[in-house]
């Protein structure tokens, strides 16, 4: 069956060595930290900052 | 496609920036080589701010540059002067000119004469008067102008002779040296004004002053770790100003602070200042102040930033934690931080602990809105209230407003031009 085959690796997935890149929210990061998951956390940000008047206003001079 | 026009200006802005050549030629008196210096004139650190706007720093030293002028004998009447609109204030960045903390630059005062020899422009600064009660934090007692008196007629005149004699003193180079020395020539100058001995003091001895003008005069420049900082400075201005009015160029030529507002001006919008209000620093404060006593930001001395050295060369320069804060490892990461928001390495300040890479160079406003980063300034702290001087030292950022709106000015440019 097709859902047991993914599921199978997914167990596959998780019996190994797990190691994690994170983007987003830093606290999923810190969990996987405390359960000694070997994990980077990508310091990511929206564009300026999230700031949609500059980000549109940058966009422009990018030609997007 | 405007984006790669911004990015064809903005390598020509760097290409100025980093093939310019400043050189100290000579010391003159400012109105008789600052273009546009009256005898009623004061140019002052930063944006354009009109008297009543002024804070208590600068506002001390109008009142300091007005009595050491002969304009008014007491601080009574430099202030009645001040209000009368006799005066024209400008800043000295509108004259080629850059000024430390208030940046007051009179008639009379003496300045150094910074040439860029690649694109032929002059630059001037006045003479660092050393740190505590003195003009530029805006203290204006007798001992200062007396100090002023001083600096005009025995100080200069011997510098200026020692200078025929030495021939021009190539700053790239000596500034170049003094990132390797441990200084980032903004708040540590250290090894400059070392150096600067070094290159002067045969010639001031070979000078035909008294021994003991020589004497004088070497004790003050050996007093005064600063004494440097009034070269770095117009030898970025000079660097940099060649690098301006480049149509779609949108990196940084000039920060500046007047105590009251940061300005910024950008290479493709020319002379227009994006000012915002002035920011607290945050630092380390000499005994007996705190930030109650702090005034916000002031001076022309961030046109080092803006040219690739103090903040953004601090990894160059660990020993300055003990003057602005925080430790050795901060100050790498501030300079490494600063390639985000730069276009360039530079070609010849280098850092030894970053493996000799160069500093982050050319601030082009696209990547710091873009970003959200700052650029890193460390700067003196002067007293919020006139003739008190210097209480500290630390870090500051510009406002992010200063950024954003250069950003729309320059969108709003090129929608009006069509370009976009």
């Amino acid at each position: 069956m097709e859902g047991s085959g993914s599921m199978g690796k997914i167990n596959e997935l998780f019996a190994s060595e797990i190691k994690v890149i994170n983007m987003g929210l830093v606290s999923f990061a810190k969990d996987l930290k405390e359960q000694k998951i070997n994990v980077i956390h990508v310091d990511w940000k929206p564009p300026a900052g999230g700031n949609q008047k500059m980000a549109s206003l940058l966009a422009k001079l990018k030609g997007k | 496609m405007v984006q790669e026009k911004i990015q064809k200006a903005n390598q020509e802005a760097l290409e100025k920036i980093l093939n310019g050549q400043p050189v100290l030629i000579g010391i003159g008196t400012a109105s008789e080589v600052v273009p546009g210096m009256t005898k009623k004139s004061i140019f002052h650190a930063g944006p354009p701010v009109t008297w009543k706007k002024m804070s208590g720093p600068l506002k001390g030293a109008v009142i300091g540059g007005l009595i050491y002028e002969g304009l008014a004998v007491n601080e009574a009447e430099a202030v009645a002067l001040a209000e009368s609109g006799e005066i024209s204030f400008d800043p000295c960045h509108h004259h080629n000119a850059v000024g430390p903390m208030a940046g007051v630059m009179t008639a009379s005062m003496p300045v150094w004469i910074i040439k860029n020899m690649t694109y032929g422009n002059e630059a001037y600064c006045t003479l660092n008067e050393g740190l505590g009660k003195v003009l530029r934090y805006g203290a204006y007692g007798e001992d200062v102008i007396n100090r002023l008196k001083w600096m005009e007629t025995v100080l200069a005149p011997v510098l200026k002779e020692a200078l025929a004699l030495s021939g021009p003193l190539d700053l790239k180079n000596m500034i170049a040296q003094v990132v390797m020395m441990g200084d980032e020539g903004h708040n540590r100058n250290k090894a400059g004004t070392s150096l600067l001995i070094r290159e002067l003091a045969p010639h001031i001895i070979g000078t035909n002053f008294s021994n003991e003008a020589k004497i004088e005069v070497l004790k003050f420049i050996h007093s005064n770790d600063h004494f440097f900082l009034n070269l770095t400075m117009p030898a970025c201005k000079a660097t940099l100003e060649a690098a301006k009015d480049i149509p779609y160029c949108t990196i940084v030529y000039t920060m500046a602070r007047n105590g009251t507002e940061f300005g910024i001006r950008v290479s493709g919008l020319g002379d227009r200042w994006f000012t915002a209000p002035a920011e607290i620093i945050d630092g380390l404060y000499f005994p007996g102040y705190s930030a109650a006593d702090a005034n916000p930001d002031i001076g022309d001395s961030t046109i080092t930033e803006t040219c690739g050295i103090g903040g953004f060369a601090m990894a160059a320069a660990p020993a300055i934690v003990q003057f602005v804060g925080g430790t050795p490892q901060d100050a790498i990461n501030y300079s490494k931080l600063m390639y985000e928001i730069t276009e360039a390495e530079n070609n010849t300040y280098k850092i030894p602990v970053l493996n000799f890479k160069g500093t982050a160079t050319g601030i082009d406003i696209q990547k710091v809105v873009e970003t959200n980063i700052l650029p890193i300034i460390n700067t003196g702290i002067a007293h919020n209230k006139p003739g008190v001087g210097q209480v500290g030292a630390g870090l500051v950022r510009p406002p992010m407003k200063c950024f954003e709106d250069a950003l729309e000015a320059f969108v709003l440019d090129l929608e009006e031009k069509g370009a976009i």
